[in-house]
């Protein structure tokens, strides 16, 4: 054996690898190339979800209530108590612009957005100041905040609580004030079930007896031929009307009894007010709450943000319903997408004669994915809501004519129009799924006697269901923001009801309802209250992006429990 | 010797272990196919990919209960031909045949006949073991519940047997509802033998069935398939001839889709008639 010559030698030692050929040759490039790629990916949607919720959490945050003067050269004094919500530089000559008294000759004047609540009183409830005019500020102790029913917020100072006649001032009013609110809200939660789940029922029940006795008589029975039929109906309506006087006593009652106490109120110019009870739905002191009060204020907040249904024009309250309907148009638009699309990829792929006809048909399959979404709301609205939903009450309700039952947008035609447009997804990634299954394991179950159709089901489909459910995770994704569509075949901007409740048969598919894509762009572009709804635009935007990954992190689990039962095998 | 009992497999006995049984066999297999009964009958046997033709103008018979091996050079056809008797070729585009293939007397390209009950009577393990990814239990009952058994001792009786008689009982009993994609490939062969030994097939056909093992599993699969052969008629192709020698009793060398020498193994190893077979075996070519 020859010893190894020194050019040999050399000839392995690495190279000179400053010049740029010898850099590219490396591989060091793509590699930065593709980890940049990454990198941006992730930092654009970690900044996403940063930036939507670091402005639209803040606004559950009790800010302290800060009390000042507000001197504007040439104006007379105001007395301020608000919330500061934001601050920014401006140039002296935009103020100037705005009529503002500022000094020309100073570049930047640093600009307060002011929650001033009190809508009621002044008109506005959030106000742009200048700082330097902005002085003597202090946080008094007894400042307090009211949410109320109406009018927004309110910011004052509590003088007494007239409590069943009585006036109760002094230090005890604020006690009193806090059991007089417990004591309202639980009346209003009896309330509120009464007038939403036993009136409701009740006014269900009257609608199918007026329905069913419409439907008497377009069968063209009268109250004299079938006389037992009709006063059947008669007296369940007689029945109902006595449950609804019953129920509306008790609700008399019970709003005399809300509308009894009150609380007289100052605000921070001296006007002195008196507020029932009944309108108030929290108060706060912010300026003695300490960290951890005001932790829990903010997470009882978000709580009611989540699980409460919208008040004032959807910029106050929750957006429960909101929440609800996405989540469900999303689960029957799943239900109904995924055998579909399987059933057709199954076709396509193991059944039909592969030639043109197939490939026509997988181009077609594959331009649908591309069809701008509205298009598809327009055949929804189309082709299910009138010519569908339209036959359906035809055929089926002719006693509720000329009300629509299924003829008018609703959850149902919403979800088909979604599983319509996210059927490709299905198709494609089903399809792929189905490809992957190795021949080996397709002749091995039809060599132990199985038929296609066995082998189908016990070996193929259950290999291909990861595939499937990656198909769903990308139709549930794509799903879930989409809102075009929606405005034309069932979402609306306030929702009267859930389209689940407890009036038989429960699951209301013909009903409209309010989703999370479209409350964003009704709070944001609707509403009369830009300041107030500003915040809530994110929050939204935040709840709807947590909605979709939990709703995707879901389907990933079950597809991740899949793939460990059916792994492929490595050839 | 290894001495489990095996149930539904001979035993071999104390006795048997004192003689050469298969030296015996071989002896009585040199008398020639005459005395032989007869499984599988192919008749003037043409298949065509499209207008290429894989099989030209085959006959041959196939006794009962032995073991017949298919060799020759890549592409000479041996595995299509293996694979016209489950009529497997059926799923491939443009394939076409004329002539017959008799199944104790019935030729399985009728119309009459029932694919999936053909495949149950002749089974058929494949050149790289492809377990299905289920559990060991279920890769074995998988052809029984096709069949409709669903009682479980059924089941579990024949799962038991069958493994048994794959000489895989052993090493499995208490990991069945494993998964089979845990077992190693010798293993997974044995299994999938299991599997096709399960329906009781009349004929088994072995593809290559040791092309993917190592040796020691190649040694444990070529015992397999020399106590099988007391209940199956066993259609074995390699590309081994020292296998095709150890295991078969019949031999057949095919070169380019015709079939060129077809006689006992013994025979075809020591005298081929044919010049080409010769060299075949000779390793003049390959």
């Amino acid at each position: 054996m020859e010893p190894t010559s020194p050019s040999y030698a050399q000839q392995l030692a690495a190279g000179d690898t400053s010049t740029v050929a010898a850099y590219v040759k490396s591989g060091q490039p793509w590699i930065w190339l593709t980890a940049a790629a990454i990198s941006v990916a992730f930092i654009i949607t970690l900044s996403l979800l940063v930036l939507t919720a670091s402005r639209g959490l803040p606004h559950f945050w009790p800010a302290d209530l800060v009390q000042a003067r507000y001197v504007q050269p040439g104006a007379p004094v105001v007395p301020l108590l608000a919330e500061i919500r934001s601050q920014e530089e401006v140039t002296a000559a935009r103020l100037l612009d705005a009529g503002l008294p500022v000094d020309p000759e100073r570049d930047l004047y640093e600009r307060i957005l002011l929650k001033i609540g009190n809508r009621d009183v002044g008109g506005v409830d959030f106000r742009y100041v200048i700082a330097d005019w902005l002085i003597d500020r202090s946080t008094p102790a007894d400042a307090v905040v009211f949410e109320r029913l109406e009018w927004g917020n309110f910011h004052g100072f509590l003088d007494a609580v007239e409590v069943d006649g009585n006036l109760i001032g002094g230090d005890e009013a604020w006690a009193a004030y806090q059991k007089a609110q417990r004591r309202v809200d639980a009346l209003r939660a009896q309330i509120r079930e009464i007038e939403k789940r036993r009136i409701g029922a009740i006014n269900y029940e009257i609608e199918r007896i007026r329905l069913q006795r419409r439907r008497l008589e377009l069968d063209g029975k009268s109250p004299e031929t079938h006389a037992s039929e009709f006063a059947a109906l008669d007296a369940r309506r007689r029945e109902q009307d006595q449950k609804y006087e019953a129920l509306r006593a008790e609700l008399n009652a019970l709003n005399r009894e809300i509308r009894r106490d009150a609380v007289r109120v100052r605000t921070v110019d001296g006007q002195v007010r008196s507020i029932p009870l009944a309108l108030l739905v929290h108060g706060y002191r912010p300026n003695q709450m300490n960290v951890l009060a005001k932790t829990g204020h903010f997470l009882g907040k978000i709580w009611e943000f989540v699980s409460a249904e919208p008040r004032e024009a959807n910029t106050e309250g929750g957006i429960f319903p909101a929440i609800f309907g996405t989540v469900l148009m999303v689960i029957i638009m799943s239900i109904v997408v995924t055998p579909f699309g399987i059933l057709a990829a199954l076709y396509l792929r193991e059944y039909a004669r592969q030639g043109a006809m197939t490939r026509a048909i997988r181009i077609a399959v594959n331009n649908l994915a591309g069809v701008p979404s509205i298009v598809f709301g327009m055949f929804g609205l189309g082709f299910f809501v009138y010519f569908i939903g339209g036959g359906i009450d035809r055929m089926f309700y002719p006693e509720a004519a000329p009300a629509p039952v299924f003829g008018t947008p609703g959850i149902l035609w919403a979800s088909l129009t979604l599983a319509l447009l996210t059927l490709p997804v299905v198709i494609v990634a089903t399809e792929e799924g189905l490809t992957r299954i190795p021949r080996s394991l397709r002749e091995a179950s039809l060599a132990l006697g199985a038929t296609k159709a066995e082998t189908l089901w016990r070996v193929v489909l259950p290999m291909a269901s990861p595939a499937m459910m990656t198909g769903l995770i990308l139709a549930i994704a794509r799903a879930a923001g989409e809102v075009a569509p929606l405005m034309l075949v069932g979402v609306v901007k306030l929702a009267p009801t859930l389209p689940i409740d407890g009036n038989f048969p429960f699951i209301h598919f013909e009903r409209k309802f309010m989703h999370l894509g479209f409350h964003i762009y009704d709070v944001g572009f609707q509403s009369p209250n830009v300041e107030a709804a500003r915040p809530l635009v994110y929050a939204t935007s935040f709840l709807l992006v947590l909605v979709v990954v939990l709703l995707n992190v879901s389907a990933v689990m079950i597809r991740n429990r899949l793939r460990e039962r059916y792994k492929a095998l490595d050839h | 010797m290894e001495s489990t009992p095996m149930s539904g497999v001979q035993p071999k006995t104390a006795l048997a272990e004192g003689l050469d049984i298969d030296a015996m066999r071989r002896e009585q297999a040199r008398t020639g196919l005459a005395d032989e009964r007869i499984a599988l009958e192919v008749d003037r046997l043409n298949l065509y990919y499209g207008a290429a033709q894989a099989l030209k103008n085959i006959s041959l018979k196939i006794a009962q209960h032995r073991v017949t091996a298919f060799i020759g050079p890549s592409g000479c056809g041996k595995s299509t031909l293996l694979r016209c008797f489950n009529r497997m070729n059926d799923l491939i585009d443009g394939c076409r045949i004329d002539g017959q293939i008799r199944l104790h007397g019935k030729n399985i390209f009728d119309r009459d006949v029932d694919v999936a009950m053909l495949r149950r009577r002749v089974g058929m393990v494949f050149q790289k073991p492809n377990p299905f990814p289920k559990s060991i239990y279920e890769n074995v009952a998988y052809g029984m519940r096709l069949a409709g058994v669903t009682r479980k001792r059924d089941l579990d009786d024949t799962v038991e047997w069958a493994l048994k008689g794959a000489a895989l009982w052993d090493e499995v009993k208490d990991r069945l509802d494993d998964s089979a994609l845990s077992l190693s490939g010798g293993q997974q062969q044995r299994l999938v033998i299991a599997r096709a030994i399960a329906i009781q097939p009349d004929v088994i056909l072995l593809d290559e069935p040791c092309s993917a093992l190592d040796p020691i599993s190649t040694l444990k699969v070529e015992e397999l398939i020399n106590d099988l052969k007391n209940r199956y008629t066993i259609v074995i192709v390699t590309h081994n001839m020292q296998q095709a020698a150890r295991v078969s009793d019949y031999t057949a060398f095919m070169y380019l889709g015709d079939l060129i020498e077809y006689g006992s193994t013994d025979q075809l190893f020591t005298k081929p008639k044919q010049k080409q077979t010769e060299d075949y075996i000779t390793g003049r070519y390959g």
